[in-house]
């Protein structure tokens, strides 16, 4: 009885959270919805189609209903999959970086060497990094192509200037957005090497396990966890990945899918496309969820 | 063969002596018992044996080779750990393979090995399982195998029992010496429980902040220790040990009895006290007694002991079985 009690004013308690929470989501997500099905254009003359006249709307229902027309002219559209593809290279090699660079920079940083604990607060910087700040650093000072470190390196040695964001842009995104997240990869895996069992290494030691073996048969199963939270994380964010291309002007080459989701909304005034994009974005999302979940989600369990 | 000399093993870390200084020789196919309080060193010496810390300086001799800057692997040990350190992703069978396959041994020969192991130690069936899938005798058992496997020359244990329950405890307890007894194998085994080191021990190493104390059979060290350190460690209940003025009487700084070794009596024993506390175990009584200046002694009496709390008693102490150390600690002869 009093459970039962205490149990119900914990649901009026949470009541107010759950409900803002819900709305928060629920409500763009539905607008998102409804605009993806109207010929809703900001250079329409007329702004009858939108929600804020449901009036004028309902007059010129067939003027302003698009039916799925926003969608089948997203998904034909060549831009698409350019981007489709952008977002998932980016995703697979920003992973491939962040998790090999980040498992090698932990195994370093898991030594003892003098001034460790400074060393792992400069890894750790790139991450409080904004992306936008980042990006104009990296396109004005590291990848320019005349006043660049990366140049002056590669001219000092006598091959010439590479113009990253002219001849490689999806490379140089790839480059800048890694260089953001291996200190997030770096850290989970270094905690998660911290963790390894003492009497284990020395249990190994006795078995007479070699360096290499140690590695593959001991330390790679260890991290198979923390590495799994990586990904599904990371993932999560560089399917977002939007400043960085933006601020470089990358565009129109290495644009991903939010790219195009902006270029929809924000250039060309096509807000029912737009949204339209947006909700393909997001299934396409969960279809790359699912199969992340199916293909390494069982290391998550106990 | 699996014969161990240690001669003047030391271990420092810094300025922090560990072990000022160690000498013994264990013989093939003895059962050793390293036992002392926490941080005396025990587990040490262990790991200095098994190559797991460093020398800072001395020698060590498995089967008359100096082997002190060998590494773990190929001293021809193996080691059971306290925590088990069992590798947790692999299943049974690859935990107690994982050695040989380490050494580069045929995979027909590492079978044959690991399904005779697994017999042994009653593991046949839990062969695919993980480590975290067993309890925790049968985790113990693992450890036990992937040591066994190997055919070390000496197997480490290092406090293997201490996580168990008390009854798991006895009989791995019973277990282990029977294993030994069938493997003639060396073995030292580390421990802070005295019971284990009297029960299981062919020799018992008694140590006190790095200091081998004693080295002897569990009965010599239980009748004849050498210093008031062993007297007191050796035995449960522990020995009564007198100072002051019943010890000078004695001609001795200290004065140790056993509890079995004092006799109850109507008058004119050598002190007198009242009870305190009596404890019934059905085939033994312990009475506390509380005799003034000499302290508060333990006495075993019959199981059906009828004295109660503020019975005053006269205690009699059996002259042959009294020891006396001087102001060092040490036993006077």
């Amino acid at each position: 009885m009093a459970t039962q009690q205490t149990r119900s004013i914990g649901r009026i308690a949470v009541a107010p959270s759950v409900i803002a929470l819900f709305l928060w989501m629920i409500v763009p997500l539905a607008m998102t919805i409804w605009f993806s099905f109207l010929r809703y254009n900001l250079l329409d003359p007329n702004p009858a189609c939108s929600l804020m006249t449901p009036g004028a709307l309902m007059d010129e229902a067939n003027r302003c209903l698009a039916g799925t027309s926003n969608y089948t002219y997203f998904l034909t559209d060549p831009a698409f999959f350019k981007a489709m593809r952008n977002s998932l290279m980016l995703v697979f090699w920003v992973l491939v970086i962040s998790v090999t660079g980040g498992t090698m920079l932990a195994l370093l940083l898991d030594q003892a060497i003098y001034g460790r604990n400074f060393v792992r607060l400069l890894v750790i910087a790139p991450f409080f990094v904004m992306p936008t700040v980042s990006a104009l650093v990296w396109k004005n000072m590291m990848m320019h192509p005349v006043q660049g470190f990366l140049a002056w390196i590669t001219k000092s040695l006598g091959l010439g200037a590479i113009d990253w964001f002219a001849h490689y842009p999806m490379t140089a995104i790839v480059i800048m957005v890694s260089w953001q997240w291996l200190p997030f990869a770096t850290l989970i895996i270094l905690t998660a090497l911290q963790s390894f069992d003492e009497e284990q290494k020395e249990a190994a030691q006795m078995d007479g396990t070699p360096p290499i073996s140690f590695f593959w048969y001991m330390v790679i199963p260890h991290l198979a966890r923390p590495v799994t939270v990586v990904i599904l994380i990371e993932t999560i964010f560089l399917l977002n990945v939007f400043a960085e291309i933006y601020v470089t002007g990358s565009g129109g080459r290495a644009g991903n899918l939010p790219f195009l989701v902006y270029h929809y909304g924000l250039l060309a005034n096509d807000i029912g496309g737009a949204s339209a994009g947006g909700i393909i974005a997001v299934i396409l999302a969960n279809i790359v969820a699912f199969f992340l979940m199916r293909m390494i989600g069982k290391n998550l369990e106990a | 063969m699996g014969t161990i000399s240690l001669r003047n093993v030391r271990k420092a870390f810094g300025d922090a002596v560990i072990i000022p200084g160690a000498d013994l020789d264990i013989e093939h196919g003895e059962f050793v018992v390293f036992v002392g309080p926490s941080g005396c060193g025990k587990s040490t010496l262990l790991r200095l044996i098994a190559g797991l810390e460093d020398l800072t300086s001395g020698l060590i001799m498995i089967d008359g080779e100096d082997v002190s800057d060998v590494p773990p692997a190929r001293r021809g040990l193996a080691m059971v750990f306290q925590s088990y350190a069992l590798y947790p992703h692999m299943s049974v069978r690859n935990n107690i393979a994982f050695g040989l396959k380490m050494a580069g041994m045929p995979k027909e020969e590492i079978d044959a090995k690991v399904t005779h192991a697994a017999a042994t130690l009653n593991l046949t069936d839990y062969l695919d399982r993980k480590p975290r899938q067993l309890s925790g005798g049968q985790r113990q058992r693992v450890a036990i195998g992937r040591a066994i496997v190997r055919q070390p020359k000496c197997f480490l244990l290092d406090e293997p029992l201490s996580n168990l329950d008390a009854a798991l405890r006895v009989n791995m307890r019973v277990e282990i010496m029977q294993l030994h007894r069938q493997l003639d194998a060396t073995m030292i085994y580390v421990t802070h429980d005295q019971v284990e080191a009297m029960t299981m021990a062919d020799r018992i190493v008694v140590l006190n902040k790095g200091e081998i104390e004693q080295v002897g059979s569990p009965l010599d060290i239980y009748n004849k220790p050498n210093s008031v350190f062993v007297a007191g460690f050796i035995g449960s209940p522990k020995m009564n040990l007198i100072t002051g003025p019943l010890a000078t009487k004695f001609s001795a700084t200290t004065l140790g009895i056993r509890p079995e070794h004092v006799e109850l009596l109507a008058s004119a024993g050598d002190v007198n006290g009242s009870i305190v506390l009596t404890e019934h175990l059905g085939s033994d009584s312990f009475l506390h007694v509380d005799c003034g200046e000499a302290g508060r002694l333990t006495v075993r009496a019959a199981g059906d002991y009828e004295g109660k709390p503020g019975d005053a008693v006269s205690l009699g102490f059996d002259r042959a079985r009294i020891h006396r150390f001087d102001s060092q600690g040490k036993v006077l002869v």
